[in-house]
């Protein structure tokens, strides 16, 4: 399976609206095994001035990674998903993400290199909060970047 | 609660801590993250794509190792910008049924840059297992008060 070079450059416009629930968030805080009040105890968030739970520093790459997989998934791309490896990976962040919020992200895809019988892709999540109602009014809230590296056979 | 610039100077221990990683937890990260790799729960795939076992998810290794930032600064909203390379990756072997780790992940941190200007702190993260260093580079940008 080859990589299709012509990716580079491509975006995925933002698709399904991701509603952050404080649930989720306890449960993204549980699973990598954060203890912080803030993520659990509204009251503890809001008295650090916050509107609601606060979601962990990597919490956004649910969302990230929701707009890669449209890219993955994209048969045009040719990504044999059990031979990505996660290669490295940021977040920037405009805002806080708070339970409550509705985020959407747009992919882009900004490099496309081959390595070996495989090739590292790498890509873009702009992450925006829808802020009103009906509208598409949306503020900045994460930028992500990732690299996948997908293994060529036997790499 | 944050913490304020002018205590703190560049190459400042930040502390460690130690991180217990089980067949379990990637099950669980896997749940909440929507990452379902086999790679990370199902040994006969993992090893049938060349991989040494069950390795764990590059974002849990990067989620958890940033509890130490997090808990530092007082205010998870205070990490502004993290970032990591994956370098090696976490072997996590089958411990089911028994209290002991699949795999033991050592995280320690340290002032790596203060900017006044932007009033924040970089901390450089260390992360070990298995004694050999699984994240780079793996650095957060805390928001200083």
């Amino acid at each position: 399976m080859t990589i299709n070079p012509d990716l580079q450059g491509r975006s995925y416009p933002a698709a399904e609206v991701y509603d952050v629930g404080r649930e989720k968030i306890r449960e993204f805080a549980r699973a990598v095994k954060a203890t912080h009040p803030a993520h659990f105890d509204v009251d503890a968030a809001q008295a650090l001035g916050h509107s609601d739970l606060v979601a962990p520093p990597t919490f956004a790459i649910i969302v990230a990674q929701r707009a890669d997989a449209q890219l993955i998934a994209d048969p045009e791309a040719g990504i044999d998903f059990t031979r990505v490896v996660h290669a490295d990976q940021r977040f920037i962040h405009h805002r806080p993400i708070f339970a409550g919020d509705r985020l959407v992200a747009e992919l882009h895809v900004d490099g496309v290199r081959a390595m070996g019988g495989g090739a590292m892709i790498t890509t873009r999540a702009e992450i925006f909060a829808l802020t009103g109602d009906g509208t598409d009014a949306r503020e900045a809230v994460a930028t992500t970047t990732s690299s996948i590296l997908v293994r060529g056979e036997g790499q | 609660m944050s913490r304020s610039i002018n205590e703190l100077t560049e190459g400042q221990d930040i502390g460690s801590r130690t991180i217990a990683v089980t067949r379990t937890d990637l099950v669980k990260y896997a749940g909440a993250s929507g990452d379902f790799n086999p790679i990370h729960w199902n040994e006969a795939f993992a090893t049938g794509v060349e991989l040494p076992g069950v390795i764990a998810h590059g974002m849990f290794t990067m989620g958890a190792a940033v509890q130490l930032v997090t808990d530092w600064a007082g205010d998870p909203a205070a990490v502004v910008d993290y970032q990591t390379r994956f370098t090696k990756p976490v072997l996590v072997t089958d411990t089911t049924g028994t209290p002991e780790p699949g795999a033991t992940v050592e995280v320690s941190g340290a002032i790596g840059k203060l900017d006044a200007e932007a009033g924040t702190a970089r901390i450089d993260l260390t992360v070990v297992a298995a004694g050999q260093k699984v994240l780079m580079k793996a650095q957060a940008v805390v928001r200083l008060s």
